[in-house]
């Protein structure tokens, strides 16, 4: 029995054959308080300010108003930035992803016995996972130049980081008998780990790749900001210009390519599962 | 016995034409954006710089990272705490009306894929864009982080919420239903028991990726530890760029750590 319920005690209900049962007192209260507490805290810290935001929220639809009608001659500017953003997340997410596999497996129980490797790989991907993809990106900009191959870095590092903690999950979920049966039947421990369990994982695998690949199509449009090529950038310049009309236009270039890529790859993610 | 199986195994569906067909396409693809790797941009100083980067990171600032005026690194993480929170907060609220709406088994079909379309709408548009939008309502600082996370933050929080929605058990509500229960005591004991800890470990989730992704609002000017971060950065001042990584890092595995703690908690009940 915890303090908290030596503090509020449970009620007691008597059942008709005789018996007692106790419902615990809710621990509700203490939540909302704590909850509460917090939200007091972040209210004076971030300067959050209800009547400003309800007398001044206008304000925020004047750019995106400004932004309609989309200029539509200024689509032929924006056909290169955009592929290059695909291409970009496309590069990226391939290399993260196919770069993850092996590290994946190190960082499994059941394919690595040794638990000091396991550890070590597994921090490792925490870390490069804590990493901001605009540092990232940033840093990758330093060294390799403005230009889509610092973003297509970011991305894989990101992918890398992303792609292997779900695999390396995956990987610990799977059904270890058909493995060890292979063993079991003389088939060597790699011959094992391919036929017995890449077939397991692989619609996940393929179906996390899919799903960062997405993910990467939107966030690459912010890596621009840093220099780091695709749409970004002239996004970036755009705004800088209060050139909204083509703003908007490339927003709304941009929301068709991912509304396209998200139902192609939610397709094959449904055949995949 | 063994002649049967490997009949089975002869007739094993084929789809050899659909798999190389997929496979071409994907080579195709894989070769049509290797155009994007050009290392015509790459100067000669840059193994120089990265060598900086890393002797930077693992050499932190040290007067700066514990530095406790509002200036130090401590300071800037717990604005940032704060900026997510209230942003997941504001974001988890806006994210309700907007789920319910967009949920098939509770709107019609044409209202729940204009929901939809509204939400991936939401998302499509960059972080910095609504940063500027807001900085437009509240001036720069924390205040228009927050705003421009919550807003941020529907897209996914609205999806998961859609899910949990449509995952309701409505046999629960039929039996409440029959033992005569009115609409606000269905909605007490029949759905917000089912909805209330799939809701909580979502918004803590999305508290988490929000830490995170604070980097981005940095550049727009909208509070935490972003624009000291860029700022260092660019300046080539990579002990302190390092001081404010290292306490992110620290930070945001911490707060991994004890969201996966909730969240467990939540899930199993």
């Amino acid at each position: 029995m915890s303090l908290y319920d030596k503090i509020f005690k449970p009620k007691v209900y008597t059942l008709p054959n005789g018996k007692s049962v106790e419902k615990k007192a809710s621990r509700a209260p203490i939540y909302v308080i704590v909850i509460l507490l917090m939200c007091a805290l972040s209210v004076k810290i971030t300067g959050f300010d209800m009547q400003m935001l309800v007398s001044r929220i206008g304000q925020f639809f004047v750019i995106l108003a400004d932004m309609f009608p989309p200029k539509i001659s200024y689509m032929k500017a924006v056909w290169e930035p955009l592929f290059d953003t695909i291409k970009m997340s496309l590069i990226g997410s391939l290399a993260g992803s196919l770069l993850a596999v092996p590290f994946a497996m190190l960082a499994s129980t059941n394919v690595c016995p040794n638990k000091v490797i396991v550890s070590v790989v597994r921090i490792m991907f925490s870390i490069v996972r804590t990493l901001p993809t605009i540092v990232t990106a940033l840093v990758a900009t330093l060294i390799f130049g403005l230009g889509t191959l610092a973003g297509t870095i970011a991305i894989a590092i990101f992918s890398f980081a992303y792609i292997g903690k779900l695999t390396y999950e995956e990987i610990e979920t799977v059904d270890m008998g058909a493995f060890e049966a292979m063993e079991a039947m003389g088939a060597t421990k790699t011959r094992a780990f391919i036929s017995a369990i890449v077939p397991q994982v692989l619609p996940f695998f393929l179906s996390n790749c899919l799903f960062n690949f997405e993910g990467n199509v939107r966030y690459a449009a912010v890596l621009g900001y840093v220099g780091a090529g695709g749409i970004g950038i002239i996004l970036n310049e755009r705004i800088g210009w209060r050139d909204y009309p083509s703003v908007g236009m490339m927003l709304i270039a941009l929301f068709v390519t991912v509304f396209i890529i998200e139902s192609i790859s939610r397709y094959f993610r449904k055949k995949l599962v | 016995m063994n002649k049967r199986i490997e009949e089975a195994y002869e007739k094993r569906p084929k789809n050899w034409i659909y798999n190389t067909a997929l496979f071409v396409i994907v080579i195709i693809l894989i070769a049509w954006s290797a155009s994007c790797i050009e290392t015509s941009g790459a100067t000669s100083g840059g193994g120089q710089i990265a060598l900086n980067v890393i002797k930077g990171i693992f050499t932190p600032d040290l007067s700066f990272l514990f530095n406790l005026t509002t200036s130090g690194v401590p300071y800037l993480m717990l604005e940032t705490i704060c900026i997510a929170f209230l942003g997941t907060i504001v974001g988890a609220i806006l994210s309700i009306p907007v789920a319910f709406i967009s949920a098939s088994n509770l709107t019609p079909k044409p209202v729940a894929f204009v929901g939809r379309m509204l939400v991936m709408a939401v998302r499509t548009i960059p972080a910095f864009v609504y940063g500027l939008m807001f900085i437009r309502v509240t001036g720069p600082g924390a205040f228009a982080g927050l705003l421009t996370m919550g807003v941020c933050s529907i897209g996914m929080i609205t999806k998961m919420y859609i899910e949990a929605i449509e995952d309701l058990d409505t046999h629960v509500i039929e039996s409440l239903d029959a033992a005569g229960c009115n609409t606000w005591q269905k909605i007490r004991y029949g759905i917000l028991p089912q909805l209330l800890p799939n809701f909580a470990s979502t918004a803590i989730y999305r508290f988490d990726i929000n830490l995170r992704d604070a980097t981005i609002l940095g550049m727009v000017g909208a509070g935490g530890f972003g624009a000291p971060l860029i700022f260092a950065m660019n300046a080539y001042r990579w002990h302190e760029a390092g001081a404010i990584l290292a306490g992110l890092i620290v930070l945001i595995l911490i707060m991994e750590y004890i969201s996966t703690k909730i969240r467990v908690k939540l899930t199993r009940g």
